[in-house]
């Protein structure tokens, strides 16, 4: 309980970091960009935006930093993310709203394929540790775990997307095209997103196979497995129901670790495919200066990681007895 | 684990190293493989222990080969463009040519060689990836000893930061850091390495504390506690001695994170394009198009470079894991006993026969 209550306040505190990171970031970076980018723009935005942007930032407020905070977090509590700068007046929040869904659904069916085939890849390979399919994945995984998540995308999408043209160069989905639940547009959708999300499968399974093939030789060599052989379980009794069920749990929280690197391969990969989701938005406003943008979408995405390492913390709980 | 806040962040990539049962072993000191205390090393004992090390190394394929890889590039790195002759900026009339003679790697959309520009580019590429590391890792070592040792308050103040930091995902922050300084003259490789350094440094942290709240309590720290010595001797010559081979493998680790990173960034925009470095070249290759008028050879080089660097990273950093954890060796392979399945029940149970006997373990 105690250690519950730990995790929990944990997780409160880092919240509060990362909105208080994220109300600092645009303040403190030197050279102040707020006014960089108003002295830029000065005589090409209108008064409305200027004054926008002025509040936005502080720049120009008389506030104190502190005044500045409060009122920040006021905002925040109603949902106010601030104005977009590029899509003036839109709010940032309903950027961000049309463009998370995209990225959820890629992220959500990749990572669940490339943690299943990651780790049960990794388990067959420990047993059969020395075998065939170890001397050749391994070695593959292992060089493919340091390619650069982007350069990747860029080779697949090179080679069968413009040259064999297996799959669309770019986009969400075909243009002309009207979003909506309409057949045409669901396969439109999911044709657009299979080399995506190949992608994001192949680079981050590489990191689950390793791991778990890691954790398995070392559970091998545990005594109950011998236990379990000597009694004359079946192969894949004990292969499954003994030793993976114990060498899984590095991997879980290896899993919660890796969300971070699985959101910035995501994004990398939006940004190479054009994929309309919260990475390539957040590759537009850094290309248009949209520091509101940049800020919420920072927020967004710094909130989706926490809650998602908040569940597992506690899925680690269910599955380690000795943790309670 | 049971006195570390939560075992959802235990040591990363050798999770089962840090795991108590495994501490009987000698944890991190595969090379004195006699004693486990650093004492004044004889002469000879100096010899030895370098004997040790090299015939470590080199026993190791993974390890001679990612020391191999990494050794060409930083020699690409400082000599390459005293080497390499031609002007990697200059512009030219040859405009998105295929490789040629005259053009090794071809040449991009102003003419200029992209050969030179990956071999100018390593500079900045590799050297800044290696320092960043070099930051990042200090830092770790600081505050992961410093939060080792003396414990109670200052441990969970410290460790409350890096779990932040480690919970937080990094790259994101690096990109939203680089890009509020990207419209400022602090734009390059200076605004991501600060970046990179920040986000970079407590994962490195955590191991070490876990490690060195381990090692204090050992019996040659209180000895060396009950003798007198400062805390700062006791750090420096008592535990860190023992932590070298995990200081390396964060290193290494760090090193791979900052260079992939970094390529990332510049490829994002938010580094300074005029320099020349293989991140820069993917950002101009990208801007240009390149893709899609079939220049493959812009922007295939720099990325089969960058991947290459990182492969040899990742095969020293397997390839230490190894010598730290006997039981990842590969084992020799065993000829099935008559009677049972040949592969598989008979190979868990007589490698596990042949490492104890290798380690003369009861």
């Amino acid at each position: 309980m105690r250690h519950l209550l730990r995790r929990i306040g944990f997780y409160l505190v880092a919240f509060w970091a990362s909105i208080t990171l994220t109300f600092l970031i645009p303040r403190l970076a030197p050279g102040n960009p707020a006014q960089a980018l108003m002295a830029r723009f000065a005589g090409r935005l209108r008064p409305e935006e200027l004054k926008a942007l002025e509040i936005e930032f502080g720049v120009s407020t008389h506030q104190s930093l502190w005044q500045q905070y409060i009122q920040y977090l006021g905002q925040l509590l109603h949902g106010n993310l601030g104005t977009s700068f590029s899509y003036f007046p839109t709010p940032v929040a309903t950027v961000i709203g049309q463009q998370l869904p995209w990225t959820l659904v890629l992220a959500g069916v990749s990572v669940v394929i490339s943690f299943t085939l990651g780790t049960l890849l990794g388990i067959v390979v420990a047993w059969r540790r020395g075998g065939l399919l170890d001397s050749i994945l391994t070695p593959l995984f292992i060089f493919v775990s340091a390619i650069p998540y982007f350069w990747l995308a860029l080779i697949l999408l090179y080679v069968l997307a413009y040259k064999l043209n297996w799959f669309p160069t770019f986009g969400g989905y075909s243009i002309g095209l009207t979003p909506g639940w309409n057949i045409d547009f669901i396969l439109s959708a999911a044709q657009h997103a299979i080399l995506p999300a190949i992608t994001i499968v192949i680079t981050s399974a590489a990191g689950w196979l390793l791991g778990m093939r890691n954790a398995m030789i070392t559970t091998l060599a545990e005594d109950y497995v011998l236990m379990a052989e000597a009694k004359g379980l079946s192969q894949g009794r004990v292969m499954m129901s003994y030793a993976a069920r114990n060498a899984i749990l590095p991997n879980v929280t290896g899993f919660a670790m890796a969300i971070g690197f699985v959101v910035a391969g995501q994004l990398l990969t939006e940004i190479v495919f054009s994929y309309p989701g919260i990475g390539f938005g957040l590759l537009q406003a850094i290309q248009n200066s949209d520091y509101p943008l940049i800020s919420g979408v920072f927020l967004i995405i710094a909130f989706a990681v926490l809650g998602a390492n908040f569940i597992v913390d506690m899925l680690y709980g269910v599955l380690d007895p000795r943790v309670r | 684990m049971s006195t570390s806040p939560s075992p959802l962040y235990p040591a990363p990539e050798e999770p089962l190293e840090h795991d108590n049962t495994l501490q009987q072993q000698t944890p991190v000191e595969p090379i004195v493989a006699s004693t486990v205390t650093p004492e004044v090393p004889s002469a000879s004992g100096m010899r030895e222990h370098w004997r040790d090390l090299w015939r470590m190394i080199t026993l190791n394929p993974k390890v001679m080969i990612g020391l191999i890889i990494i050794l060409f590039f930083l020699l690409m790195a400082l000599f390459g463009p005293v080497v390499v002759r031609t002007n990697p900026s200059a512009f030219s009339n040859a405009r998105m040519q295929p490789p040629s003679a005259a053009h090794w790697l071809g040449t991009t959309n102003t003419g200029q060689d992209v050969f030179a520009q990956v071999v100018d580019g390593a500079r900045v590429s590799v050297l800044w990836g290696f320092a960043t590391g070099l930051a990042a890792t200090l830092i770790a070592l600081l505050v992961g000893l410093l939060a080792g040792t003396v414990g109670g308050l200052v441990d969970e103040l410290l460790m409350l930061l890096a779990n932040i930091f480690l919970v937080l995902p990094g790259i994101v922050l690096a990109i939203v850091i680089a890009s509020f300084t990207s419209n400022t003259p602090l734009r390059g490789p200076l605004a991501i390495a600060i970046a990179l350094v920040i986000t970079g440094w407590s994962w490195t942290a955590r191991v070490l504390r876990g490690q060195t709240l381990s090692l204090s309590k050992r019996d040659f720290v209180e000895a060396a506690r009950a003798s007198g010595e400062s805390l700062w001797r006791i750090i420096v010559f008592e535990i860190l001695p023992n932590e070298i081979s995990i200081v390396i493998a964060g290193f290494v680790g760090t090193v791979l994170y900052v260079i992939l990173a970094d390529a990332a960034l510049e490829f994002i925009g938010v580094g300074d394009p005029s320099i020349i470095s293989w991140g820069n070249m993917f950002y101009w290759a990208g801007n240009n198009d390149a893709l899609l008028l079939g220049a493959w050879w812009w922007f295939v080089p720099p990325g089969l470079c960058v991947a290459l660097i990182g492969v040899g990273l990742a095969l020293l950093n397997f390839g230490i894991d190894e010598i730290a954890n006997p039981r990842l060796r590969r084992e020799a392979k065993v000829k099935p006993v008559k009677g049972t399945q040949p592969g598989q029940s008979a190979q868990p149970a007589q490698s596990r026969q042949i490492a104890q006997t290798k380690k003369g373990v009861a």
